[in-house]
């Protein structure tokens, strides 16, 4: 097909590059001449002509040059396209035509300088995560959560946080192509609509009232869109839709069909639970489960010992999770174990029809403090089956959940949010046997790449041969690419109008910022094509939908507050009224004790692969391994230490560990795959991360100098049987290596304090438990015996009016890195490739630390977010030979960026070693796409440069011009960084520590709050507020804190 | 141009010894206006020519007190006037950590003072002087020692200097012209 | 000439100048080598290769420039590597050459006298390396190079004098100027002899420029002398002062393995090993070369065995106190850097070094050793081997596992870091031939009151 083409491509060699006949100013004379929406169209005009190619090849040397590889026509018209695009990006200001509605009480013109936000929403594994963006010059450049939606409430995740760097993305998908070869949106629609001659699809299925005619999509929650679907059910009634995330909930599914007889999905409220008992359920992991910022919130909420009782956590995973770490009692246990822990903790709460199992003795206790805890907090206690959990143990969860009489106070029941409920499993696999067996005609995917993530037996790449239509919807020219006939650019969510409904159901307008960068096209458009009105556009249909759906009057009115409001107030779907009782269980698969298991879980920065192409989710650390740029197999010590895995000497402090490589077999296929020792990890189970090994992405995604994928790829032996895990694996150790990009070498607090942590139980009887050094403490400033020989500044009128500090709550914490991708989007940090990172040069202000502490087999896991200290006596100042870095009046620690010379003397002298260097050239300043990009407050820092965390010192200055125009002082919440702000538990908390009421500095007056290595008097502005576990007295194996 | 026709007259000597009584004996003499020329340093024929101190020492102690006053006071200008920063919380004015500048400053002005005051009171660099002009003055930086009685001196007689130089057997007397 | 090479009977101390011996003679021989028309083969062979190896070095340089300083190993935590390594080992050699001047000079040791110029020479060409490597280490060095010096600029911003890298500049650049100056007038009565001796008019004429008409006037020898031992008696402090400030780098910062208050005369000393042994390395093959054993005798040797020995022993206590103070001070910080010295990922480096600067030089205990060139050859090329481990362990070592086991990261040098390392070999090595070709390697006119017939006989 087109790849093949393709690969046999007619080289243009690039010095046989003609000069253009055609000058570049003609080029922007046609574009000035062209405004408004036919625009894009004198680019299209302009593509067909050759010497335009020419002559953009010819004004992109840089890119002419990179091409050292043979150029494939395709990748020159790419970047042809990307050009053009950007062409025109460079000339006009790209707001939507229709009229999109900023947040809050802003003026709707444009101010230059000043930012406008907007709410809108990002769809996600088919749910919505409500946003604020941020725009300057109508370019969105930073993204936030939406404080007044209740599945946000400001906060955000790590993939919303990097949504923006695709929207930029140089290599996404820039034009329309049939068969590998150029076409136009126009010779496609025409193409599919013909009526003369050989019929088009769309004519053809008419006729046929659709047989042949299959839609192929990811999950998806828009009103809008089902809409559309009902409406093409009416012109094509045989037609068929299909539905398939790589990342599915179809153990939910199955679940709920199974205890309470329906599709439903389960909405919990844990800030009402006193206990959780959570079964393989990662809520405090990532965007994956559904309601996750605000799950994070709520759980949280009850761990601030903010006065409420503070809940107790069990946590029963088969693969460790930055849940897990959370934990006060942690049971690892491989997934198949999983589902007997539930089947006996059911068993023990009285559930009917849970059957008898035999548990190991760990199991046992586990289990029984579970349940007496529960037993004790009916209708105050929530059981949480996981995602990537079996029907069976969701069935249970929810059995449980009833027995107790939880169902109503800590989790209710909606209809499913996903616009079509069914097991993805299932529908994938009905697709492919249609397609076999010759009935389907033409097929419809939008988004997706089927090719390289379907369930790996059901051999979907021949089955694309088969079709006469292959249509493909995508941001990226992916693997399914090359099997399809048409391949349109799909439109960034921040580009289209949409809808999409929250994990509760309430619904958000999805409103574009910017007009589409690369002319891509929304689902509606595309379906359009099927439907009616082929020319409509995706405002019309959305808006259109809703005016429908509006009763009442006004729906001007109406439409503006939704817009604005970024949800329809009161669209949450209602409870519904369920009654789970246990059907026949499917008998529990009985794994033998040294049976391998595989576990297959999406990676935890790049999801299921569609973010391999964005480098700040790259480069962010995987919370529990902290390598980057690669995805590795996780095992347990245990098992590492019985296959004499070599260990290299000193691992403790590499920053690229030569790791073994495993050869792992799953039901007859082979995966090579880097090991990972991962402390708590089930033993005899091995944990593959999707998402990596894509051949066909951008040059992010690849890795550009080996030409080869990125990781492995683990859809490679991920059976449809076997979606999240499956037993009878083979691991064999190979004498290959490879080497990882880890950016935290060393887990161990080696005898060292740098996290405090206590039991409740402790902390009760001794409030002090973070200062038993305290003569190693410098005392207060305020102290009446000052035992320090410098001045106090504070007394000559230094840090008067504000006095920036930063509290940070340990026990809070989950380890999810929102803070540090939020971090690098707001302070224009660079994307660091893998061969720096294991040389050591991460470039992340902001880090979050893991430390595991006690037997590593179940290890006690916690979370360190270290930013800048700001230390008042900041060792790095004193020692800069030409007062680069040096304190503020505000108590700031100030890098000045054109002041510095690179001697690095400061960070050698930084005892938390917080700051960066560009040791080259890191930051991008050619991709043109990037610059609208970055944040116009922050520099771009070039080569030779010391930076570091500046407590978003930009932020600082804006809240202080205006409250200097208002003629008042800063107050308290006026500043948020930018990590607190996309923190979903509210870990982080900044503000001026001189006003007594401001939240940070009630935060500090407790107890709990300590500063890292205080014993060297460099007075830290950022503290800790030392974490409490709150393990069940009663339990009998030793609990984590003590272990510590 | 010159009062006088000739510079002076010029005794050369094979060996140190006889240098050294010739001078001694000159300046019983009452000769003042002489001087002596050795391949090395000569305590001996210095102290017999009447070459006792020098101002060498003066002008390095000044060259030290300007290094030391200038370096210490630039920092405190820079440091706690000019351009105040709080560098971790130490005090604008932190002398200790000004100590270290200022003795490099004291050295190298002390330093460059006393070479460069040597060469001054010294006249060099000086390409030309009339002593050169005697043939075989070049032994002068080798193996021989002369001595020079200038034709300024009051007593100065150029027979009698001449006969008087000649009683001490040098290897040669020769008239040194300008 | 070898039977000079040969150990006198016990008790007898060899001379410090072969005998028979006059004042022309001598003058012939030292002028000579600059005078000669035939300019040895092996100058040319030496000179050839420094010259290879300088361009070695112009070359990573200039990369070095063009891409950034991340072409080298360092990273975060370990912010300095190779380039402040040589840094502080190139300053160290830098010592011996002043101390020999000018300490023993105070002290009256005429032995000094013929290996001083030599060593001044050293010196000098040894901080012209040094203070390469601050300038090309910083990560912008067209602006370090002027925003390290107090100079009024149009951003009204000064250097910050509490930081001693500006400490460092002031005492390397006067501590080269002063060195030089003092090399410098050294010279003067020498270019002097060169001038007079020469046989063609050029040749005459630039060494007269060099003289700058001096003439051997007993006014100007008087002033000279002064200004001589003033050079001295400043020099002495300075080269004292200059490695005490290399050492506060280190000494200053709260990092465990740098923040102890022994490193000033704990640097110093290692200083003055590393620069006698470099002495060793430069006068062995040179007196065999050019033949000088009569001016550089086996007393000359010795004594120089005898320097290194002593301050070998001090190094060797610094070494001992280190770990003394780890455990003495009870701090868990001090004494996990200890713990990592011994046992750390690098402990291989620490064991080298101790082997080189502590074991291996106690066979300089034997006078037979002290008296056999080759034998110090080898010894001092191990000293010096050592004193750049000691660097290595110093620098990098204690960046290496600092505070917070979270940031705690290994250093790997590239063969950029080498190339530039060994490239400063070649220069220095360039530098000090062209030296020893057209200037006096020996003081022509100090050796010549080392001669009996220059004494005044009452």
């Amino acid at each position: 097909m087109s790849n093949t083409k393709d690969s046999n491509s007619n080289l243009i060699p690039v010095d046989a590059i003609q000069p253009a006949r055609l000058e570049l100013d003609a080029v922007r004379q046609k574009l000035s001449e062209a405004s408004g929406p036919k625009f894009w169209r004198t680019l299209d005009e302009l593509s067909d002509r050759r010497e335009f190619g020419e002559l953009l090849e010819r004004e992109f040397p840089r890119q002419a040059s990179e091409w050292v590889d043979p150029v494939s026509r395709r990748g020159f018209l790419k970047l042809a396209g990307a050009s053009m695009a950007l062409a025109g990006l460079a000339g006009c200001t790209k707001q939507p035509l229709e009229q999109i509605l900023p947040y809050v009480r802003q003026p709707e013109e444009l101010i230059p300088g000043k930012p406008v936000f907007y709410a809108t929403a990002m769809p996600f594994a088919g749910h919505a995560v409500p946003l604020l963006v941020e725009t300057h010059e109508y370019r969105p450049t930073k993204i936030e959560g939406n404080p007044q939606h209740p599945a946000s409430l400001g906060s955000t995740d790590i993939f919303a946080q990097a949504s923006i760097l695709n929207l930029y993305d140089p290599d996404r998908s820039t034009s329309v192509t049939f068969m590998g070869e150029p076409s136009t949106w126009a010779n496609f629609v025409g193409e599919l609509r013909r009526e003369v001659g050989a019929p088009g699809v769309v004519s053809r299925q008419k006729a046929l009232r659709g047989a042949g005619l299959r839609f192929l999509c990811g999950s998806t929650s828009s009103p809008t869109f089902a809409a559309q679907m009902k409406a093409l059910q009416q012109q094509f009634p045989q037609a068929k839709w299909h539905w398939y995330e790589p990342v599915h909930r179809d153990g939910v599914r199955a679940g709920s069909k199974l205890a309470l007889g329906g599709y439903y999905d389960a909405v919990y409220k844990f800030d009402a639970a006193d206990v959780v008992v959570s079964l393989d359920a990662d809520f405090l992991s990532g965007a994956w489960f559904p309601g996750f910022v605000r799950y994070a919130r709520d759980f949280m909420s009850r761990r601030k010992l903010d006065g409420r009782e503070m809940n107790r956590f069990y946590v029963a995973e088969s693969s460790p999770s930055t849940t897990g770490a959370k934990a006060d009692h942690r049971l690892p246990a491989r997934a198949a174990d999983i589902e007997k822990i539930a089947r006996a903790l059911a068993a023990k709460l009285g559930v009917a029809g849970a059957g008898a199992v035999q548990l190991t003795q760990e199991q046992q206790n586990w289990v029984d403090a579970a349940a007496a805890d529960l037993m004790q907090h009916r209708g105050k206690g929530l059981v949480v089956p996981g995602v990537f959990q079996s029907a069976a143990v969701n069935a249970l969860a929810h059995a449980i959940n009833a027995a107790l009489g939880n169902t109503g106070q800590t989790v209710s029941y909606i209809d499913p949010v996903e616009v079509a409920a069914v097991e993805h499993g299932h529908s994938i696999r009905e697709l492919v046997d249609d397609v076999n067996a010759g009935r389907v005609d033409a097929l419809v995917m939008i988004g997706g790449n089927p090719v390289y993530d379907a369930p790996v037996d059901l051999e979907f790449e021949k089955a694309l041969g088969k079709i006469k239509v292959a249509i493909q919807l995508s941001l990226y020219r992916n693997e399914t690419t090359d099997h399809v006939h048409w391949h349109i650019p799909a439109a960034h969510y921040l580009e289209s109008w949409s809808d999409a409904r929250a994990y509760d159901g309430t619904v958000t307008i999805i409103q574009p910022m910017i007009r589409p960068l690369y002319d891509g096209k929304s689902a509606h458009e595309l379906l359009a094509v099927f439907g009616d009105n082929p020319g409509a556009s995706d405002y019309e249909l959305v808006r259109g939908y809703w005016k429908t759906q509006h009763t009442g009057a006004d729906f001007d009115m109406w439409w503006k507050r939704t817009v604005h409001d970024g949800q329809i107030a009161g669209s949450a779907s209602p409870a519904r009224q369920v009654s789970a009782r246990l059907a026949a269980l499917p008998a529990p698969e009985n794994a033998g004790a040294e049976d391998i298991e595989i576990v297959f879980r999406p990676d935890p920065t790049i999801y299921d692969g569609s973010f391999i192409n964005n480098g700040w989710l790259q480069t962010t650390p995987k919370p529990l391994t902290h390598n980057t740029w690669d995805n590795v197999a996780m095992i347990s010590p245990a098992m590492a230490q019985r296959m004499k895995l070599d260990q290299v000497k000193d691992q403790a402090d590499h920053q690229s560990d030569a790791q073994n490589i495993l050869e792992i077999e799953f039901q007859g296929r082979k995966v090579e795959v880097p090991y990972w020792a991962q402390p708590g990890h089930p033993d005899y189970a091995v944990t593959l991360f999707l998402g990596y090994g894509q051949t066909r992405t951008g040059r992010t995604g690849r890795d550009a100098d080996a030409n080869t994928s990125r990781g492995y790829n683990a859809y490679s032996v991920r059976p449809v049987s076997a979606q999240y895990s499956g037993g009878a694996g083979k691991v064999v150790r190979t004498d290959k290596y490879w080497s990882l990009a880890v950016t935290q070498g060393h887990f161990s607090m080696d005898g060292r304090e740098p996290v405090k942590v206590s039991t409740l139980e402790e902390y009760s009887k001794n409030h002090n438990f973070a200062h038993e050094h305290r003569e190693e403490e410098p005392h207060d400033q305020s102290d009446s015996k000052p035992e320090s020989l410098y001045p106090k500044y504070s007394e000559s009128g230094w840090y008067k009016d504000y006095s920036w500090g930063m509290a940070i709550d340990l026990n809070s914490c989950i380890g999810c890195q929102t803070c540090v991708v939020a971090c690098h989007a707001e302070n224009n940090i660079p994307v660091i490739p893998k061969d720096q990172i294991q040389r050591g040069r991460e470039m992340q202000w902001l880090r979050v630390d893991t430390y595991y502490e006690g037997d590593a087999a179940n290890p006690s896991a916690y979370f360190q977010p270290v930013p800048c200290m700001q230390c008042e006596n900041a060792p790095c100042e004193p020692v800069c030979p030409v007062g680069a870095t040096v304190h503020s009046t505000e108590g700031l620690n100030d890098m000045v960026y054109n002041r510095c010379v690179g001697t690095r003397y400061c960070s050698n002298n930084c005892p938390y070693k917080v700051r960066r260097f560009n040791f080259l050239l890191f930051s991008d300043f050619d991709t043109p796409s990037l610059k609208m990009m970055r944040n116009p407050d922050v520099t771009v820092r070039s080569r030779g440069v010391m930076e570091k965390c500046t407590y978003c010192v930009q932020r600082i200055s804006e809240a202080r011009i205006a409250a200097e125009k208002e003629d008042r002082l800063i107050r308290d919440g006026d500043v948020v960084t930018a990590c607190q702000q996309a923190c979903p538990t509210e870990a982080i908390i900044f503000g001026n520590i001189n006003d007594p009421n401001s939240r940070v500095s009630k935060l500090k007056a407790s107890e709990r709050n300590y500063a890292l290595l205080a014993e060297l008097n460099t007075r830290p502005r950022t503290t800790y507020i030392a974490a409490v576990e709150n393990p069940n007295p009663a339990f009998k194996s030793p609990a984590p804190a003590e272990k510590a | 141009m010159n009062a006088t026709p000739i510079y002076g007259v010029m005794a050369e000597f094979d060996n140190p010894t006889d240098l050294v009584h010739a001078a001694k004996a000159a300046y019983e003499a009452g000769y003042r206006q002489m001087d002596t020329y050795t391949p090395y340093p000569l305590e001996e024929a210095m102290e017999a020519v009447g070459v006792h101190h020098n101002r060498v020492s003066l002008i390095a102690l000044i060259g030290a007190m300007l290094g030391m006053i200038g370096g210490y006071s630039l920092e405190y200008w820079v440091s706690a006037v000019n351009y105040p920063v709080n560098a971790g919380g130490k005090p604008f004015h932190s002398w200790p950590a000004f100590i270290p500048v200022t003795f490099e400053c004291a050295v190298l002005g002390a330093s460059l003072a006393a070479v460069f005051g040597m060469l001054a009171l010294n006249g060099l660099p000086q390409p030309y002087h009339p002593v050169f002009n005697v043939p075989n003055f070049v032994r002068a930086s080798r193996d021989h020692f002369f001595l020079c009685i200038e034709a300024q001196d009051p007593r100065f007689r150029l027979d009698e200097t001449k006969r008087f130089l000649e009683s001490f057997q040098p290897e040669d007397v020769s008239e040194v012209p300008h | 000439m070898q039977d000079v090479d040969q150990l006198p009977p016990k008790g007898v101390r060899p001379p410090i100048i072969g005998p028979g011996y006059n004042l022309g003679t001598l003058n012939d021989r030292i002028a000579g080598i600059v005078l000669t028309k035939h300019t040895p083969v092996f100058w040319f062979a030496v000179v050839g290769l420094a010259v290879m190896i300088f361009g070695m070095l112009n070359t990573a340089i200039a990369y070095l420039f063009a891409k950034g300083v991340g072409i080298w190993g360092i990273n975060i935590p370990v912010g300095w590597g190779f380039a402040i390594v040589n840094f502080v080992w190139w300053v160290g050699i830098g010592h011996a050459g002043t101390l020999i001047s000018a300490i023993l000079l105070l002290f009256k040791q005429s032995w000094r006298t013929s290996i001083n110029r030599f060593a001044e020479g050293m010196t000098i060409f040894a901080v012209m390396q040094a203070g390469l490597f601050p300038l090309i280490h910083t990560g912008r060095p067209w602006l370090a190079f002027y925003w390290l010096f107090p100079y009024p600029n149009s951003m009204g911003v000064w250097p910050q004098f509490r930081s001693p890298l500006i400490w460092d500049v002031f005492a390397v650049s006067t501590y080269f100027t002063v060195s030089f100056l003092f090399w410098g007038i050294g010279l003067i009565p020498d270019f002097a002899t060169l001038r007079d001796s020469a046989k063609t008019l050029a040749v005459r004429r630039i060494y007269g420029m060099l003289a700058m008409g001096w003439r051997g006037s007993s006014r100007h020898w008087n002033r000279y002398e002064t200004a001589y031992m003033l050079l001295a008696g400043l020099a002495t402090p300075l080269v004292l002062s200059v490695h005490s400030v290399v050492s506060l780098d280190f000494a200053v910062s709260v990092i465990p393995g740098w923040h102890t208050t022994f490193f000033p005369p704990y640097f110093v000393a290692g200083a003055i090993y590393s620069g006698f042994a470099m002495v060793l390395i430069l006068a062995i093959p040179f007196r065999y070369l050019y033949g000088m054993q009569d001016f550089i005798t086996l007393r000359h040797l010795q004594n120089c065995g005898k320097l290194m020995l002593a301050t070998g022993m001090i190094v060797a206590y610094a070494y001992g106190l280190e770990m003394f103070m780890g455990w003495y001070s009870h701090d868990k910080y001090e004494l996990a850097m200890v713990h990592n010295r011994l046992h750390g990922p690098y402990s291989h480096y620490y064991w080298m070094l101790v082997l080189c600067n502590i074991i291996i030089p106690q066979a300089l205990w034997s006078n037979k050793v002290r008296s056999t060139p080759w034998m110090l050859f080898v010894l001092a090329c191990v000293v010096n081997a050592g004193m750049w481990l000691e660097r290595f362990v110093i620098v990098v070592m204690s960046l290496q596992r600092d505070f917070v086991p979270s940031s705690w990261g290994m250093y790997w040098f590239t063969k950029w870091d080498v190339m530039t390392f060994v490239g400063t070999m070649g220069f220095f090595t360039l530098l000090f031939f062209l030296f020893i070709r057209f200037m006096p390697a020996i003081a022509i006119t100090e050796m010549r009151t080392l001669l009996p017939q220059a004494k005044v006989k009452e």
